[in-house]
């Protein structure tokens, strides 16, 4: 289970991938890919290891519009990490 | 003809060489009179021009790609283009080496089928047993920490030991699992009488998968892919016509998928006289069936025609000899009685105990 003291990268089957077309940031794994949001590509970058949850989600929120409730930049980048790791595509470590 | 969607993936299909025989191979009938394959800068040019449409992956398969000598510069050739690069292969001609090369040109994962966990059953279905030799295939992308999918067809000979293929995923490390029921087209339609499983063997199957799946969730992605004989609604065959897949031959020709080559009514472009983009846009083969206004009843008011798209075209025309027809496989086609009538004759080859005989996929066998 991802919590605030886990270290994530991205699954070895993934590549994260700025579409030529649309600009937009691309998750591609065998035989699919996923279209990311600005947010979501910016959160799959900071993915390395090298942070832990809980500072990708500092980082996340010094970035975020004046005003937007800390709760809920926290709720919503973690339910995407949750939901990547579902999938297969995030390898979790330990704090 | 509607207007053309962007497409994702590439399927380059390098060659129909292949040491082995499967039964229910995915190639066309005739082999043979595709044996002048594309050269290294051919391939080279269509990946740039795959990458130019919007292309985002290529699938590297055959036959088998491995018996190309350039594979290591196609796979070079596509890296280059910044293509995701799956590399489909049963493993032999297996070399450990190699595999290392390859990685190292780019490879971004690899997919290794496995006949048969059982020796005797491998050779049934594949004229010959490389089991070891693939295993050790697979613990060499391990080792070289290229990501693995194990792919397993299913039929009736081989559908009961889904739980040991589950098993050898996880000790392989795979990352994923694919357990593909057959697609009865092709060489898999000439077999169809000694590879439809039963109904109770597919449901066995399917919840062994199921509880594989919840138990390794976020391990090991297990795809489950039912037989569409069994479904009652047409698969999303491609995910629609010429809507996200394009298709390369050996010998250049582009198609919508690995079976419309057997659509004998529609011709067929060919990448060596034609751009990928002018083929994708502007052919009238991959016009054909795009959008719904080619769609019969009962499909084109169907709620579902946006989820299967109508189904299979190559098997509306393998069945019925009409390519626009409504699916067979879909249960409000005219003609699903053929279906129900291939699972009648799996529920009695069921309790036949000798595995039946099997045409497999030679060079020079006739079709």
């Amino acid at each position: 289970m991802i919590d605030r003291s886990s270290r994530l990268r991205l699954a070895r089957q993934v590549r994260l991938k700025a579409d030529p077309r649309s600009g937009k940031h691309l998750l591609l794994y065998p035989e699919r890919g996923l279209e990311l949001n600005e947010i979501a590509a910016r959160v799959a970058a900071l993915c390395t290891e090298e942070i832990t949850v809980g500072e990708i989600l500092d980082r996340l929120a010094e970035a975020a519009a004046a005003g937007t409730p800390r709760e809920r930049i926290d709720g919503e980048v973690l339910e995407f990490l949750r939901a990547l790791e579902a999938r297969g595509l995030l390898t979790v470590g330990g704090a | 003809m509607s207007e053309a969607p962007r497409p994702y993936t590439l399927v380059a299909e390098l060659t129909y060489r292949c040491p082995l025989a499967c039964g229910y191979c995915s190639n066309p009938l005739d082999l043979a009179r595709h044996a002048d394959e594309l050269d290294t800068a051919a391939w080279t040019r269509v990946f740039g021009e795959a990458a130019a449409l919007g292309i985002l992956q290529v699938n590297l398969t055959g036959g088998e790609p491995l018996v190309r000598p350039d594979l290591e510069a196609l796979v070079a050739a596509a890296r280059a283009e910044d293509l995701y690069i799956n590399l489909i292969t049963s493993g032999i001609p297996s070399d450990a080496e190699r595999l290392g090369r390859l990685a190292s040109a780019g490879l971004d994962s690899i997919q290794i089928s496995i006949q048969d966990s059982d020796r005797q059953g491998a050779a049934w279905i594949a004229g010959r047993d490389d089991l070891e030799a693939k295993l050790e295939m697979a613990a060499a992308a391990r080792a070289l920490q290229l990501p693995l999918t194990l792919n397993v067809v299913l039929h009736r000979g081989n559908i009961a030991r889904v739980p040991e293929f589950i098993a050898l995923a996880e000790r392989l490390g795979a990352a994923r699992l694919e357990l593909a029921n057959t697609q009865y087209l092709g060489w898999a339609l000439a077999n169809r009488g000694a590879l439809l499983p039963s109904r109770a063997a597919v449901e066995e199957a399917r919840v062994h998968a199921s509880a594989a799946r919840q138990r390794l969730r976020g391990r090991i992605e297990i795809l489950f892919v039912r037989p569409d004989y069994y479904a009652d609604r047409p698969r999303a065959c491609m995910d629609g016509w010429a809507r996200r897949y394009l298709l390369v031959t050996p010998d250049g020709i582009a198609l919508p998928c690995h079976q419309a080559l057997g659509i004998t009514s529609l011709h067929w472009p060919s990448v060596r006289a034609q751009s990928l983009d002018a083929i994708w846009s502007g052919d009238p083969s991959f016009g054909a069936f795009r959008g719904e206004a080619w769609m019969p009843a009962p499909c084109r008011s169907c709620p579902e025609r946006e989820t299967d798209f109508g189904g299979c075209r190559c098997q509306a025309f393998a069945l019925l000899g009409d390519a626009a027809a409504t699916d067979p496989a879909c249960a409000l086609s005219p003609r699903h009685d053929l279906v129900i009538a291939a699972r009648a004759g799996a529920e009695e080859a069921v309790a036949q105990i000798a595995p039946p005989p099997i045409r497999l996929r030679r060079f020079r066998s006739a079709p």
